[in-house]
């Protein structure tokens, strides 16, 4: 038991190094995560689909590739988990959606085979907001995900699934994609890293689309070494994909050791505004505080333009949804209810397929698209969007990177986000910028709140600038800890008077690893 | 008093381009295999499948562009068409309408002083749909070999006036698109297709008329028979009082009349937007020099080329360039050695004779330059009359068989055999002693009936000039 609880409290490159030093064997690992499945998936519920059975075929299969030397590398037999809207041959792909219940890809994504081919393996498919569409993980036809660090709270979303599984140890790495933040958001939520790459550098084949121009699959895992481990790893240029680019190698690990002194951070004062809980904002700031101390150079400007992100993003996002969508009719694949003639199929394999929310962005999209509307509404948030990706341009000739909050409160109460959609998308307000932009951006963990719960820190860097994220994740994870570190962290209102910051995050290990196995052991 | 009115015509001609594969996946065009063998996750609109764009269809439609005298846009981008229906898998097509590849450019039609230029509005590339196939207990099945073949639609202005105008349009317009190899243009295959805009317009007004769409257009018949149709209808609605109602009509060929397919209340609203998954296209300078540089002999160049070089008649350089096949046949034909004037001679004739009677395309002619040359020699050396020669081509025009195995297993071969020719000749003598009197009473007709029936019994294999030479010897 308590060789199985070291297993998972190890981060992705950990474990891989353990493997790869014949420490901690690939089945070993694997069965440590499955023992952690049957003591929290029944409550957590972070997966949609699992195969133990194909995952333990694997994880032998690999354990001889790793002895014969036919695969290495950092990831070399850990489990990982995917998002269900990202194609595995074989293994059947939901996107939450029962219009694709019984989806079985007869292909994998880019991404996916990336993944495997840098020796990992994928146990399960994990929870989403349908198709995509959601920011709590609650509107999966699968139910909701549970947030690890408590279970009456969502996990965010839409990549809800992955990070709830990486929280809790029933997988050691998660790939998520992100769209308007549903990497970044329930990384957040639960604690965890969590990356939306440079538009473009991520192969989109495979992931099913809900707004293509702004789909970015990510890693989310525990640490930003494993962030950096996933990235590099999953990240390649596609013929298959015309959006996707040309990049020179990343070298993501080489920047986590380069510090920030020189380096021009931005605080948007916009990010800083309203509703945002002051808790949150405290962790924020004092993270802000922490990385001028290591000699970057702070600076607080006015961005602008924030206000008008979250209609200029669900406007094109419904507009793109509303044709991307369109191909689940019941005449191909999927879920078919047989109507009276082809119309009628449509429609009622289309009104019992979707769930609301998905119905409700499609007829969105449909209006602002339509004859007459489309200049008004879809032309109008393209030329805003516009303004916002000049607009970071512009700032990125000053600024390195730019530092605020992931998300404007910690993880929501389940069944909290109501009847109210505008409200809901509100919640989005600091993520989607960054997708509109098509720029990188990190959410990492910064604190917790009065209720113990995890804050996101929201890092931004221009377009290929990946690096000038991880130097400054890195440095900042040094100072306050890790994921373990997190678990055994003093919540922001014990605190007191912000300030010092290096005991905030510098509770030492073992202290941790005893939270730790309070933390998650029980339940 | 009834007015006169002005038929005004545009057209709008699809054409699919001969590429090897599909326009956004590297499935194989080739048309004819059994259906859904030439599908794959991305023709078939799979979640998470993308397009990615054929760079040799983005080729062949500038090529066609240029010939048109159009603008090649140096940014072209594609949009999204969306329409439920289950011949398109993701129920939307990928097309152009918001910047196209090639724009404003020209085609001119008519010879002499008829001569007038057609302007062309544009020329965009787009996905083709599937075929569905409807079977006898109402069932419908899709057929998906066909999605995502590239097309080309190609809109005119609507400067052509007449059905003769629009057919010398599209046929002009075959005939460049086939010289280029961008496609095989075939009307019945549905490889071209072609939907005439006609409305009528009091003559010597400016404005135009209430016009109507015509579709299901498969044959040049069809064509002219639709436009005079159409323009019958609508003038008979006009001289009524009443309105011409702007809609969709589909032609019935057997019926020899359209019926309204929906009209523009019930036009759809196709919700066209910039399709995410493709960046726009960037045409460079070079780029649209090489495709120009690359750009084979066309049709006027060759046409002068033909009088010149091989010194044929005008009208014959016309009618042997109209197919880029024909013109290749002879070209290649004459190059053997034999006389360029010949060659031509027997296209002209039995050639286009036979490719309207069997109602082929020129490119279907399998006949050989080699055996073409060979047949003409034969001819010429008298080895076989000009009879069986008419008959070996046409043998050979499809099936490009052997002249001289034909002739060889068919003994085909001119009787030299004077002795053979002598008993027939008397034979023939003994057997119509009434012609024989009417000939000697004066009568030239009866020489003529007693040659043919000579070579009736000679089964065509005696030189005809041979035969009356005999005759005149027994009766004079």
């Amino acid at each position: 038991m308590d060789g199985e609880m070291g297993i998972l409290e190890l981060t992705a490159v950990e474990l891989g190094k353990k493997i790869k030093f014949g420490e901690v064997g690939v089945e070993e690992a694997l069965e440590a995560v499955i023992e952690r499945i049957q003591e929290r998936e029944e409550s957590l519920h972070c997966y949609v689909t699992l195969d133990l059975e194909g995952a333990r075929a694997k994880a032998r299969l690999l354990q001889k590739k790793l002895l014969n030397g036919e695969v290495s590398g950092p990831l070399a037999g850990v489990p990982f988990a995917v998002k269900d809207n990202l194609c595995t041959k074989g293994m059947r792909t939901t996107c939450g959606s029962k219009i694709l219940k019984n989806f079985v890809p007869p292909y994998d994504a880019t991404v996916v085979r990336n993944l495997e081919s840098a020796g990992a393996f994928i146990l399960g498919k994990t929870n989403l907001d349908e198709f995509g569409m959601g920011n709590t993980t609650e509107r999966s036809f699968a139910g909701a995900t549970r947030n690890p660090w408590d279970e009456e709270r969502s996990a965010g979303g839409s990549s809800g699934g992955s990070a709830a599984a990486v929280a809790s140890g029933e997988c050691f790495a998660a790939l998520g994609t992100d769209t308007g933040g549903s990497i970044r958001q329930p990384a957040a939520h639960c604690g965890l890293v969590g990356l939306k790459p440079t538009y473009g550098t991520v192969s989109r084949y495979g992931l099913i689309a809900y707004c293509s121009s702004m789909d970015q699959a990510g890693p989310i895992t525990k640490d930003v070494r494993d962030c950096a481990a996933v990235m590099e790893a999953i990240a390649s240029y596609d013929e298959k994909d015309a959006t996707s680019l040309r990049r020179e190698p990343l070298h993501l690990q080489s920047a986590l050791t380069e510090g920030v002194s020189g380096l021009k951070i931005g605080i948007p004062k916009d990010y800083f505004e309203e509703k945002l809980q002051p808790e949150v904002e405290h962790a924020v700031r004092a993270a802000m505080k922490e990385l001028e101390a290591q000699g970057a150079i702070v600076e607080e400007f006015e961005l602008g333009l924030v206000r008008y992100a979250v209609p200029t993003y669900y406007t094109i996002a419904c507009a793109e949804a509303s044709s991307n969508l369109e191909r689940y009719d019941g005449m191909k694949y999927g879920l078919r209810e047989a109507g009276t003639g082809l119309h009628d199929t449509y429609r009622q394999t289309r009104a019992k397929g979707f769930g609301e929310e998905v119905k409700r962005r499609i007829l969105l999209g449909t209006f602002a698209l339509s004859e007459g509307y489309y200049e008004q509404y879809y032309l109008k948030a393209m030329k805003a969007r516009r303004l916002i990706k000049n607009r970071f341009d512009e700032v990125f000739q000053t600024y390195d990177l730019l530092l605020g909050p992931a998300a404007p409160t910690t993880a929501p109460q389940l069944g909290s986000v109501g009847d109210d959609p505008v409200q809901a998308y509100l919640a989005d307000v600091y993520t989607v910028p960054a997708n509109l932009a098509g720029i990188p951006a990190m959410s990492l963990p910064c604190g917790r709140d009065a209720q113990g719960m995890p804050i996101g820190l929201q890092l931004m860097a221009d377009r290929f600038q990946e690096r000038t994220i991880f130097r400054a994740a890195a440095t900042w994870e040094q100072v306050f800890g890790g994921f373990r570190q997190l678990r055994g962290s003093r919540r922001i209102d014990e605190l007191g008077q912000l300030g010092g910051f290096g005991q905030f995050g510098g509770t030492r290990q073992h202290e941790s690893k005893a939270r730790w196995e309070e933390g998650m052991g029980q339940a | 008093m009834k007015k006169e009115y002005e038929t005004v015509i545009g057209v709008e001609v699809h054409v699919e381009l001969a590429t090897q594969t599909k326009i956004f996946c590297g499935c194989s065009t080739a048309f004819g295999a059994p259906p859904n063998t030439q599908v794959c996750p991305v023709c078939l609109g799979m979640p998470g499948t993308l397009p990615k764009l054929n760079h040799r269809a983005t080729e062949l439609a500038m090529a066609v562009g240029l010939a048109l005298h159009c603008e090649v846009s140096r940014t072209t981008r594609f949009d999204r068409k969306n329409y439920f229906y289950p011949d398109n898998p993701q129920n939307y097509q990928i097309s152009q309408l918001y910047s196209p590849i090639c724009k404003n450019g020209w085609l001119e039609i008519g010879e002499g002083q008829r001569k007038k230029q057609i302007r062309i509005h544009e020329l965009h590339l787009e996905e083709d749909a599937g075929k569905l196939l409807h079977g006898d207990a109402g069932e419908t099945l899709v057929d998906y070999n066909r999605a995502g073949v590239p097309l080309i639609e190609i809109v005119s202005e609507p400067d052509l006036r007449s059905s003769e105008d629009a057919i010398a349009f599209i046929s002009q317009l075959r005939t460049i698109i086939g010289y280029l190899g961008a496609s095989d243009c075939k009307l019945q295959e549905g490889s071209m297709r072609v939907d005439v805009n006609l409305s009528l317009r009091e003559a010597g007004k400016e404005c135009l008329g209430t016009r109507t769409e015509m579709k299901n257009l498969n044959s040049f018949r069809a064509i002219t028979r639709a436009i005079s149709a159409e323009k019958e209808r609508q003038q008979a609605l006009l001289d009524a009082g009443e309105e011409v109602i702007q809609e969709t009509r589909r032609w019935d060929d057997a019926k020899g009349c359209s019926v309204s397919m929906r009209s523009k209340e019930d036009a759809r609203d196709y919700r066209y937007f910039p399709d995410p998954d493709l960046p726009p296209v960037h045409i460079s300078e070079a780029w649209i020099q090489k495709v120009r540089d690359s750009q084979p002999e066309l049709r006027e160049e060759k046409q002068k080329r033909f009088v010149q070089e091989y010194g044929l008649p005008e009208y014959d350089a016309t009618l042997l360039t109209e197919s880029v096949h024909l013109a290749r046949l002879f070209e290649l034909t004459a190059a053997q050695g034999v006389q360029p004037k010949k060659v031509s001679n027997w296209l002209m004739g039995e050639g286009l004779r036979l490719l309207r009677e069997k109602e082929m395309d020129p490119e279907d002619i399998r006949l050989s330059p080699g055996h073409f040359a060979a047949l003409i020699r034969m001819n010429e050396d008298k080895k076989i009359t000009n009879a069986v020669a008419k008959q070996v081509f046409e043998a050979a025009f499809e099936e490009n068989v052997d002249p001289q195995e034909y002739v060889e297993a068919h003994g085909l071969l001119t009787v030299q055999d004077e002795g053979l020719l002598r008993k027939t000749v008397q034979k023939v003598i003994e057997e119509n002693l009434k012609s024989v009197e009417d000939y000697r009473k004066g009568k030239d007709k009866a020489l003529g009936y007693l040659v043919g029936q000579t070579m009736k019994a000679m089964k065509g294999q005696a030189e005809a000039l041979t035969v009356t030479a005999l005759l005149k010897e027994f009766l004079d």
